[in-house]
């Protein structure tokens, strides 16, 4: 299903030629050891430069099919591709994946200097690269000057920058995003998702992100993936054909509010496709 | 408005405690001076401070000794318990093997055990430190082993996401994660490494020069001398409360800017 609207830079790439995506997820599936089935089989490509949104009922599978994307989860049928090469090869052919998680998941006895760092000590960067590197990144999330603080004399969004900082210190292409804002204040998260579309354009990233929230979901996405649970599934996935750039202004028109309600009904009729005969108990 | 209330809070901690003390010496001595009670069963702070001062020299060498030993087995445990807790980090498998073990090493009395390492260890003053060194080493083995294993799942996920070795991961994660719980076991470790050293004296009864405060109490005991008695009971009581000074104060210098155990000492920062 080539999707009618892409983002500008999908549009340039795809005039050149047809460009290997950045993840190729093969009929990848998930049961785990318990035999609770997290996911049936997926196809799913995300292409060079979108912004593709998981969104869905508890149990439906967006963290596991997250997760896989990780290589933090192991599909237990199927394949995953990166960049048309296994997992190990990222990192080493010049494309490169960095996580952000739940929570910031930071070392609350590091600085937020050395928390930043942490991606390129572990590659063993030289130092002196490494701390340029990190003040470009704290720049660039609008936390310069609190490099010295400690994660605990920060606030939630902050933190949460600070950890956006440290995915974005490796320069990766591809960012992967767990309900990364869902324990901030409505305030915050618009802050921090209009921030991030301006991260996302000006750095040619492309994003995978698991939200809750509708509004999130239509306000940075290019493509949207509707999932239904029990068992979790792909239930149908749409276009948000927006113009860019998108600002506050786009929050409060009718474009945006007609997009949340198409949205809203396909999630009710994913929720309705889902079994019930589980619980959604998750291993 | 928040510092002064830290002010407070702190002031109060110490004046609290000292207060406490000067009333309770106060009432000590009036109820022996009211009540007539004879010196060989219950002497007055003056007559223990006075007992101290003409017993100085002899105490503070039992003193030193004491102090040495208990020194001596808490450095032991320290490297000894440390050792053992990484070695079980490394492998369940010899965790599960040898954790039995170091339980057993911990439910036995050192009382019951160390005639047994007295006659095997022939120097007493090794024997001493063996015993208090093995009193002293389960809540480091056991604390530091916990620590170890005590390790945000989100941090361990973001470590692997970025392809960190086993040793980096030991050095930056696992390592920084354990110290407050390490920080724990000292403390409790450094009060057990002087009851052991105490305990073990009991036992021993050493004589001459290189005895030590529990032998001054066991001899004091003999004569019915009870002022010196407490006297060198109070020196072991300061020796503890010394210990475990030193050991919070390690411990905030070491966590105190990051660790929740220290937010009442910030001020809630």
């Amino acid at each position: 299903m080539a999707p009618l609207a892409l983002s500008r830079k999908v549009e340039n790439d795809m005039a050149l030629a047809p460009e290997t995506p950045v993840i190729d997820v093969r009929s990848a599936e998930k049961t785990f050891p318990n035999g609770f089935r997290g996911l049936e089989p997926v196809d799913l490509r995300v292409e060079p430069g979108e912004f593709l949104t998981l969104i869905g009922p508890s149990g439906c599978g967006k963290s596991t099919l997250l997760g896989m994307m990780t290589n933090l989860l192991k599909p237990s049928a199927g394949e995953m591709r990166w960049w048309g090469g296994s997992f190990d090869q990222t990192g080493t052919t010049g494309k490169s994946l960095s996580i952000v998680f739940q929570d910031a998941t930071l070392m609350p006895w590091a600085t937020i200097q050395a928390n930043v760092r942490l991606p390129l000590d572990l590659a063993r960067t030289p130092r002196k690269e490494a701390d340029e590197r990190v003040r470009q990144a704290l720049e660039k999330v609008g936390l310069a000057g609190f490099e010295d603080r400690l994660p605990r004399q920060l606030s939630g969004g902050m933190r949460m920058r600070v950890s956006i900082a440290r995915s974005l210190v490796t320069e990766p292409n591809l960012l992967l995003m767990d309900e990364p804002f869902g324990a901030l204040d409505e305030f915050t998260r618009n802050k921090l998702d209009s921030d991030l579309l301006d991260l996302w354009r000006e750095k040619g990233l492309s994003i995978v992100f698991v939200t809750h929230s509708i509004y999130e979901a239509v306000f940075l996405s290019t493509r949207v993936v509707v999932m239904a649970a029990r068992p979790g599934r792909i239930s149908k996935i749409i276009d948000i054909d927006a113009p860019w750039p998108r600002d506050e202004a786009f929050r409060g028109s009718p474009r945006f509010a007609a997009l949340c309600a198409e949205l809203s009904r396909e999630l009710r009729e994913a929720s309705e496709k889902s079994g019930t005969m589980a619980q959604g108990a998750k291993p | 408005m928040k510092t002064a209330s830290a002010n407070f809070d702190s002031t109060l901690r110490i004046a609290g405690p000292i207060a406490v003390g000067v009333i309770l010496l106060i009432l000590w001595q009036v109820l022996c001076t009211v009540k007539e009670v004879p010196i060989y069963l219950f002497p007055k702070p003056t007559d223990i401070w006075a007992s101290f001062t003409a017993n100085l020299p002899s105490l503070l060498r039992a003193l030193s000794v004491t102090l040495m030993v208990t020194l001596q087995a808490f450095v032991v445990a320290v490297v000894v318990g440390t050792a053992i807790a990484f070695v079980f980090n490394q492998s369940r498998l010899i965790e599960a093997c040898l954790f039995p073990y170091a339980i057993i090493l911990q439910v036995t009395p050192i009382v019951a055990i160390s005639p047994l390492i007295i006659i095997l260890v022939k120097d007493t003053r090794l024997a001493l430190t063996v015993c208090a060194a093995i009193v002293a080493l389960f809540p480091i083995i056991s604390n530091t082993t916990l620590g170890l294993r005590s390790v945000d799942p989100g941090l361990v996920n973001l470590f692997r996401a970025n392809k960190a070795s086993r040793l980096q991961t030991l050095m930056r994660l696992r390592i920084p994660s354990a110290l407050p719980y390490f920080f724990a076991g000292l403390r409790i470790s450094s009060g057990l490494a002087l009851i052991g050293a105490v305990v073990a004296e009991f036992v021993a009864g050493t004589g001459g020069m290189g005895s030590g405060l529990a032998y001054e109490i066991l001899q004091a005991g003999f004569q019915l001398d009870i002022p010196l008695m407490f006297a060198a009971l109070g020196l072991i009581t300061l020796v503890g409360i010394a210990l475990f000074v030193v050991m919070s104060a390690l411990s905030n210098w070491a966590i105190g800017s990051w660790h929740e155990s220290h937010a009442e000492e910030r001020g809630h920062g």
